[in-house]
């Protein structure tokens, strides 16, 4: 198996977008391979055994599984550069329990919000904003969920930004409208080299959330 | 220190709150155990110390704002504490697939424990069981990999792996007892078997595991509150 790095990923996913910025902050060289997730290639199986999913970071022939995870991996073998959790112990216990929030709520609730329709729509958009206000409390007056610098909460809830148009979209509401601040913070991370070029397009996303509803006939 | 620097909120039924408990321990460092009888509902403490999600276990070290999530408090003892025994391994590599296999445990191994008592059907309860065995059969193949031959996945001493797991043995019994049945069975996980024993009688973990008489009369009266809440809800 090659020495090096390589991520087995799939564009739209935000999971997949939160390894490749942190790879991209420390400024790491490595093969990025599209999987078509209706065939999965050999290697994903065989490096990702037990849930089959992306993305997969393959560091020495080595597999690391789970988005957050990687971030953490990445951040302790490049430690020399760009941190991502803080030094501080609490800081970076609180650091972790934010991160976990946004795994526990906003891919759930998101997803809900573009294949329901009606009361289950209604709740899941509501709990979802209310997630949101949290985050932004969270926030505060800081430049980034990190403080001045950029950090680990940054990365694990920066990608969904790129998905809000598609939840707007389908949901028919403004997050903006709602969450000001925290659409404030997605623009500031969005003028970082890391997250601009991590982030797929929403556009592109949009017509993927589309066509997931022709594949799954939601309407 | 006082004893009363380093508060833990808990339930002594859960596996979750055996968690911080066992990490201390290890580390030796003196602390106030608060238990919560969530069957008779949350305290202002709790609610107060965890406003985000309303569990315990919960950590309250000095004056810093509580620390919430089993495994996130167990992390920042370790860090915390840095001069006692290391409880996540040294080398990055390492921690990462600690961190994978506990999360497995927490987010779908567990789970399907959960659901053997409640599975409604015969199809439903094989399924589980299934999904329960299919789990150990991994964590005996991670135990080999982690331990290095060593006692347990944390190598000489209990890790963050050893505590991740070994808090749900308790609730394996239970389930194995009810049930009727070995899923901790010389013939498949002869590892995992003896690792148990080892990791039940640590000194860190003895009096914190509940006693499996006493988890079991709890669990009949879980089960029984689930059953009667799925009976009446399918009732309107």
């Amino acid at each position: 198996m090659e020495r090096g790095v390589v991520l087995l990923d799939f564009w739209p996913s935000m999971f997949g977008m939160r390894t490749r910025i942190a790879l991209a902050e420390k400024e790491i060289k490595y093969e990025y391979r599209e999987e078509d997730l209706r065939n999965k290639s050999d290697l994903l199986l065989q490096m990702n055994p037990v849930h089959k999913k992306i993305p997969v970071l393959i560091h020495n022939g080595k597999p690391v599984c789970e988005s957050l995870n990687q971030v953490q991996y990445i951040d302790e073998v490049w430690n020399d550069r760009a941190p991502l959790l803080p030094a501080n112990t609490y800081k970076r216990a609180n650091a972790r329990f934010w991160a976990d929030f946004v795994d526990k709520k906003i891919y759930d609730l998101g997803s809900k919000i573009w294949r329901t329709k009606g009361e289950e729509q209604e709740a899941a958009k509501k709990e979802f904003i209310d997630c949101l206000k949290l985050l932004e409390g969270e926030l505060g007056d800081n430049h980034y969920f990190g403080g001045k610098d950029f950090g680990y909460v940054d990365v694990a809830l920066v990608p969904f930004y790129c998905w809000f148009y598609a939840y707007e979209q389908c949901g028919n509401f403004s997050i903006e409208a709602e969450c000001p601040k925290l659409i404030a913070w997605a623009k500031r991370c969005m003028q970082k080299e890391s997250v601009a070029k991590s982030l797929a397009d929403q556009e592109k996303i949009y017509e993927f959330v589309l066509h997931l509803k022709k594949v799954f006939g939601i309407e | 220190m006082a004893t009363s620097e380093v508060k833990v909120l808990g339930s002594w039924p859960s596996p979750y709150a055996m968690r911080p408990r066992i990490a201390l321990n290890l580390k030796s460092v003196d602390y106030e155990y608060i238990d919560e009888k969530l069957w008779e509902g949350k305290s202002q403490l709790l609610l107060q110390s965890n406003p985000v999600h309303k569990k315990i276990p919960v950590l309250i070290h000095g004056d810093r704002k509580p620390i919430c999530e089993s495994l996130i408090i167990v992390q920042y003892i370790d860090e915390a504490w840095s001069s006692g025994p290391s409880i996540l391994p040294s080398d990055p590599y390492d921690r990462a697939v600690a961190r994978f296999w506990a999360a497995y445990l927490d987010d779908k191994w567990f789970p399907a424990v959960k659901s053997v008592g409640v599975a409604k059907g015969e199809e439903a309860k094989k399924a589980a069981i299934a999904q329960v065995e299919e789990g150990l059969a991994l964590m005996e193949e991670a135990l080999g990999g982690c331990s290095k031959g060593k006692g347990f996945f944390g190598g000489d001493e209990i890790g963050y792996l050893d505590i991740a797991f070994g808090s749900f043995l308790g609730w394996l019994r239970v389930t194995e007892r009810f049930n009727d049945m070995k899923q901790l069975d010389e013939g498949k996980t002869p590892g995992l078997v003896e690792w148990a024993d080892r990791f039940s009688s640590h000194a860190a973990v003895k009096d914190v595991m509940p006693d499996t008489d006493k988890l079991a009369e709890f669990g009949k009266m879980v089960i029984a509150k689930i059953r009667a809440a799925g009976a009446a809800a399918e009732m309107h």
